[in-house]
């Protein structure tokens, strides 16, 4: 359980500064959280509730609406097989299986030592390449068993280090707002009444007899 | 909801609507107006879930599905999102629509357990009532439903069936749209969706009772009502709302002569169908075993069960001793907030017309003079809400006093682009919507509002207010558009009324069209004023001096000598000058901001009669005690903190033998050998609009007439204002002439207005003025509302009701460096007998901190949370002390009347502002 670190909290008003709807920061501050412990903690939300304005439950309903937003630890890395279609008739059942079997663990479980978190997941968009999974999120595709296997061993050998971070961090390089470039408050009647609402003056609308697409 | 506001704005006329076609009956609706609206108003109900039309429409539930041509062929189109266009036609039952809806619900019932029999909701139950209606006759789905944790505690006053729950987000929009309290949010996604609350911070909010109310299904149910009663059990009836002055519309439900269950009723002008919860769950008070159901008389330390006849024998002779020994100024009467307008009048006839006592209070010294409470221009709930228009809040935090009124505030500001200007002692629940808040040092709240309206003041630093806040704010007031509404109250009671009568004078002065709403919190102390219990004053917002002779004529006599305020009477009680002291629902010891003032007056009083609803801590101390009847077990009308009358409904009957006050005091006066001839609260109405000037007019007949259903504003010719239009109709136009004439009528016996002390009934030739007035405001009245000019208007206003006409600035010593001004405020849950006799809402009551400004308290050098002892002049006290960033350096500030803690004790109410010292090392 952990609020931010003095450090990301200097990073969290920074990403703030980015908008002029703090509210419009809540991704980008859970994703820091993530980032932070390799999960997001319930005192991060509050955290970040405070940081934004908002109250936790607002927080907590964005977070919990993303999986990647995981709420309870998982492992350093994450691994998720997909078996959406492509991937299923491309065999990715038996790989799923082979993994639990490799890892010793079921689907949705971690390993005791904290390592590996396996996830079957839906479609992850690599369906060319099926069967395909993720670890944090980095694409293996064409997977047979013997390519899990060695992936697993190199990960566990701290061999991919460099290529994958472990599990919360989307990207090793940071992007820096300098201060003179931040977004500036909002005034006061913007996120209000959602444009979609303004609209519609009746009668400027569709004249008649106007072609139907 | 935004369109609503332009909605209402736009008068109704023809023209400027379009027409639309439902069901093949073409009808006008008005411009932007939504189809499912549209639909209702001219009688085609479309079944509907998420919609409500208080609050801004989502498309969630997809319920209202209809067919709708537009011109482009007939689409299926939610009719909550969809704005009247011209020439829209519109299907609400063909094959189409009627499939459309059977899936919508068929899909619905998917996940929904069906539990009706053991749901609070069945038999009341729209998805009930709409599968029925626009449902498929059968189900087709066989599967395993969900299941979820049957009821989870959301709060400690709403329970969450998240099976039932068919995610229409009606109750998380009211959080966040209506209330401001987002704590309940959708988690999770697609059919995993559910509402909840973050671990462990529960729905803590004001106004949780309205979800379960606008819940469309059984998921939101009240721990006070669960598996109490079927709809069909329960007989209700209308009411309004007795836990405080805004006097929300409320519809009463009882089963078996119980009272169940409190629903919020929408009337326009005042609550919009929303109560708070101490106002929806504190009926529990009513069925309490502790409600006082039989007299008591005292016999030595014990208060001994009596029949009525001794426990009224033993008052009657308590209050003609007194008489006979010191005479009618050695009587007092204290309260009368808490009754109906019939029983504050019959007690006003009695003490004044019977007794010949002039000393009767109905508030506690904890609120404002009457002259400025009912004779500044009033404004009602809409003016001060008017969309766009600028409010200045000096008063109380409308949150925890007048809840409500809160959420009246907080849509005007956040949805209708008002502005709100606060001055406060400290932040309040409103600061956060307040465009600008301006702080003061307590006790000189004036020398704010002075420097809010650009005049110099007499202390260099503003009162303590930040100086470029008050340039904002100046600017603000400078840019209004329309004339200012004025939300008028006591801040704090540990500082004097004065200071607030001082800025009253300031902002009447300062800003002639300003408008006035009282902030008094208690349930009809706007209702008690009018009736008279106030020293100095007759029913109808007359002086005594002014309409004496015409009062005596009917009641047979008047006091001859203006008598003493709640203050003025405990001083006379602690000094032995009172022989009898009557408590009209009144708890000083609870509720007068002088604790031991308090006491000293209830322990050197000879005799006091108490008629209570329970035996409090001060009733526990009479000699007397008559059970009377309350919420819901009498009839009458009640008074708002607007002036606005409305009818009190009887649903149930009082416990054993109590009654209402004004049979208590009819029958005090037959046995003193009068007889008041009131016999029932209909004929004290009669005697009450005809004799009361500002009440002419307002038969029973009009406020039972269905028009009335949200009250009458007193006076008659005060119109309800249109909400967009208030600062531009002629109306306010002669209304102002009307006042200016006033003005000069007036302007002779203005001055001894303040000074009502020790004046005689008025002199004959005033007497003859304000006859002569009388009679012309009697003439206007039978002709109704007066339309034409401003002479009829100033006769029919009348020069001889109460005018507030500003004080001469009041000074404060400067400030001893090195103590606190002590801030003293409420909550909506305290010691109050309404929460605590409810045993959902006793738990709620906050207790007692001290709470600090950062800097003081590092000052102090102690841990949050540790212990402290403040003492001022007038005592000493043990609280754990907190850091509060909303209070200002140089203050420190208590809740009253909250458990383990008696802050009123440390007040004197004779001081302009209560200084205190904060000391650690209580231990020595
Ligand atoms: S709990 Fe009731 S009000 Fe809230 S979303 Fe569910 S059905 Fe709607
Ligand atoms: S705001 Fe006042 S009148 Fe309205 S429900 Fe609450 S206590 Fe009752
Ligand atoms: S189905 Fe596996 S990536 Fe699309
Ligand atoms: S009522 Fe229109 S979508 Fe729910």
């Amino acid at each position: 359980m952990a609020r931010f670190t003095p450090e990301n909290e200097t990073v969290a008003r920074e990403i703030l500064s980015r908008y002029p709807v703090p509210k419009s920061a809540l991704v980008p501050l859970l994703h820091l959280a993530q980032e932070q412990d390799g999960h997001v903690t319930r005192d991060a939300m509050v955290h970040i509730a405070e940081l934004v304005g908002v109250t936790p439950a607002e927080v907590i309903g964005t977070c919990t609406f993303y999986e990647m937003f995981k709420m309870e630890p998982v492992g350093r890395y994450l691994v998720n097989v997909c078996t959406n279609i492509s991937c299923m008739l491309m065999g990715s059942d038996a790989l799923l299986h082979h993994a639990e079997e490799r890892l010793g663990i079921s689907a949705g479980d971690t390993t005791p030592d904290g390592m590996f978190t396996l996830e079957g997941v839906e479609c992850i968009a690599a369906c060319t390449e099926a069967p395909c999974l993720q670890v944090n999120y980095r694409y293996r595709t064409n997977v047979t068993n013997e390519s899990f296997d060695s992936l697993v061993n190199e990960l566990a050998a701290g061999e991919l280090e460099d290529e994958i971070p472990p599990h919360g961090t989307l990207a090793r390089i940071r992007q820096h707002i300098p201060a003179d470039r931040a977004a500036g408050v909002a005034p006061p009647d913007v996120n209000r009444v959602p444009v979609w609402m303004q609209t519609a003056v009746a009668d400027t609308e569709s004249p008649a007899g106007s072609e139907a697409n | 909801m935004a369109e609503d506001t332009t909605v209402d704005a736009a008068p109704d006329v023809v023209d400027d609507g379009v027409a639309v076609t439902i069901d093949g009956t073409e009808v006008r609706a008005r411009k932007g107006e939504l189809l499912i609206d549209a639909a209702e108003r001219h009688g085609v109900y479309i079944p509907r879930f998420c919609y409500h039309e208080r609050m801004r429409p989502v498309g969630m539930c997809r319920m209202c599905i209809v067919e709708v041509d537009t011109g482009r062929g007939p689409s299926l189109q939610p009719s909550c999102m969809l704005e009247c266009t011209p020439d829209m036609v519109v299907d609400t039952t063909s094959e189409v629509t009627r499939k459309a809806q059977e899936g919508v619900l068929e899909f619905l019932l998917v996940n929904h357990p069906l539990d009706c029999p053991v749901c609070d909701k069945g038999g009341e139950c729209p998805l009930q009532d709409q599968t029925m209606s626009n449902g498929p006759g059968e189900s087709r789905y066989i599967e395993q439903k969900r299941h979820l944790e049957k009821p989870i505690p959301i709060s400690d006053l709403v329970l969450l069936d998240r099976e039932r729950c068919i995610l229409c987000d009606r109750c998380t929009r009211f959080a966040s749209e209506v209330a401001g309290d987002p704590l309940i949010h959708f988690l999770h996604r697609g059919n995993h969706t559910e509402v909840n609350t973050f671990p462990d911070e529960p729905f803590a909010s004001y106004f949780s009772g309205n979800t379960v109310q606008i819940c469309p299904v059984g998921a939101l149910t009240a721990t006070s009502y669960r598996f109490k009663a079927r709809p069909w059990d329960l007989t209700q009836t209308e009411s309004t709302c007795q836990s405080c002055s805004v006097g929300c519309r409320v519809a009463v439900q009882a089963s078996r002569n119980e009272v169940l269950r409190i629903l919020g009723v929408d009337v326009d002008p005042v609550n919009w169908g929303w109560l708070c919860d101490k106002g929806r769950f504190d009926f529990e008070a009513i069925n309490s075993d502790e409600r006082l159901a039989a007299p008591l008389v005292r016999q030595g330390d014990e208060l001994a069960p009596a029949g009525w006849a001794q426990a009224l024998r033993q008052a009657a002779d308590a209050l003609s001793g007194a008489l006979d020994s010191g005479g009618p100024v050695s009587i007092g009467v204290l309260g009368g907030a808490r009754l109906t307008n019939e029983d504050a009048y019959a007690w006003t006839r009695f003490a004044k017309g019977v007794l010949g006592t002039d000393n009767c209070d109905a508030q506690l010294g904890d609120g404002l003079p009457p002259e400025v409470v009912l004779g500044l221009p009033r404004a009602t709930i809409d003016e001060v809400c008017r969309p766009g228009g600028t409010v200045v809040v000096v008063g109380p935090d409308p949150k925890e006093e007048l809840p409500v009124l809160f959420l009246r505030l907080r849509h005007a500001v956040v949805e209708a682009g008002a502005t709100l200007i606060e001055v406060a002692p400290a932040r309040s629940g409103i600061s956060d919507y307040a465009t600008v808040t301006l702080t003061h040092r307590p006790g000189e709240v004036a020398e704010v509002v002075r420097a809010l309206v650009g005049e110099t003041g007499q202390s260099s630093d503003l009162g303590g207010a930040d100086a470029s806040a008050v340039g904002r704010a100046r600017a603000l007031l400078d840019q209004a558009d329309g004339d200012v509404c004025v939300v008028l109250g006591r801040p704090s009671v540990a500082e004097s009324a004065d200071f607030v009568t001082d800025a009253a004078s300031v902002l009447q002065r300062a800003l002639p069209g300003a408008r006035f709403l009282s902030a008094l919190r208690r349930s009809n102390v706007h209702g008690a004023l009018d009736m008279g219990l106030a020293p100095g004053l007759l029913p109808g917002r007359v002086r005594l001096e002014d309409s004496g002779a015409e009062f005596a004529e009917a009641w047979g006599a008047v006091p001859a000598t203006v008598g003493l305020d709640a203050h003025g009477m405990l001083t006379a009680a602690a000094e032995g000058r009172l022989s009898v002291l009557v408590l009209l629902g009144a708890d000083p010891l609870a509720d007068f901001p002088d604790r031991h003032l308090a006491e000293r007056a209830l322990a050197t009083v000879p005799t006091i009669v108490a008629s209570d609803l329970f035996l409090t801590e001060s009733s526990a101390r009479a000699h007397v005690v008559l059970p009377a009847a309350g919420f819901a077990e009498c009839e009458g009308t009640t008074t708002n903190l607007e002036g606005r009358v409305s009818v009190l409904g009887q649903k149930v009957t009082p416990p054993g033998t109590a009654r209402s006050d004004w049979m208590i005091a009819a029958e005090l006066a037959r046995l003193m050998g009068h007889d008041l001839g009131l016999e029932s609260p209909a004929a004290i109405w009669d005697e009450i609009c005809t004799l009361a000037p500002s009440h002419r007019g307002v038969t029973t007949d009009l406020l039972r007439s269905t028009d009335s259903d949200a009250g009458v504003l007193v006076p008659l010719e005060r119109e309800e204002p249109a909400p967009a239009d208030v600062d531009s109709t002629d109306g306010v136009a002669a209304e102002d002439v009307a006042e200016a004439a006033v003005d000069q009528a007036a302007a002779d016996d203005t001055l001894e207005a303040q000074a009502a002390e020790a004046e005689g009934v008025a002199a004959a030739a005033e007497q003859v003025a304000a006859e002569e007035a009388g009679e012309l405001a009697e003439e206007a009245a039978a002709d109704g509302p007066v339309e034409d000019g401003a002479e009829e208007a100033v006769a029919s206003r009348g020069p001889a009701t109460l005018r507030f006409d500003g004080i001469p600035a009041v000074t404060l010593a400067p400030r001893d460096a090195y103590s606190l001004r002590l801030v003293a405020t409420r909550k909506l849950y305290d010691q109050g007998t309404g929460v605590q006799q409810s045993a959902q809402l006793a738990p709620l009551a906050p207790g007692s901190v001290l709470r600090l400004n950062r800097y003081d308290f590092e000052r102090l050098g102690v841990e949050e949370g540790s212990v402290v002892r403040v003492a001022s002049a007038r005592g000493a006290l043990r609280v754990p002390v907190v850091v509060d960033a909303g209070v200002p350096r140089g203050a420190a500030a208590v809740y009253v009347n909250q458990p383990g803690l008696a802050a009123t004790s440390l007040v004197d109410a004779a001081a302009a502002v209560t200084e205190v010292r904060v000391e650690t090392g209580i231990d020595s």
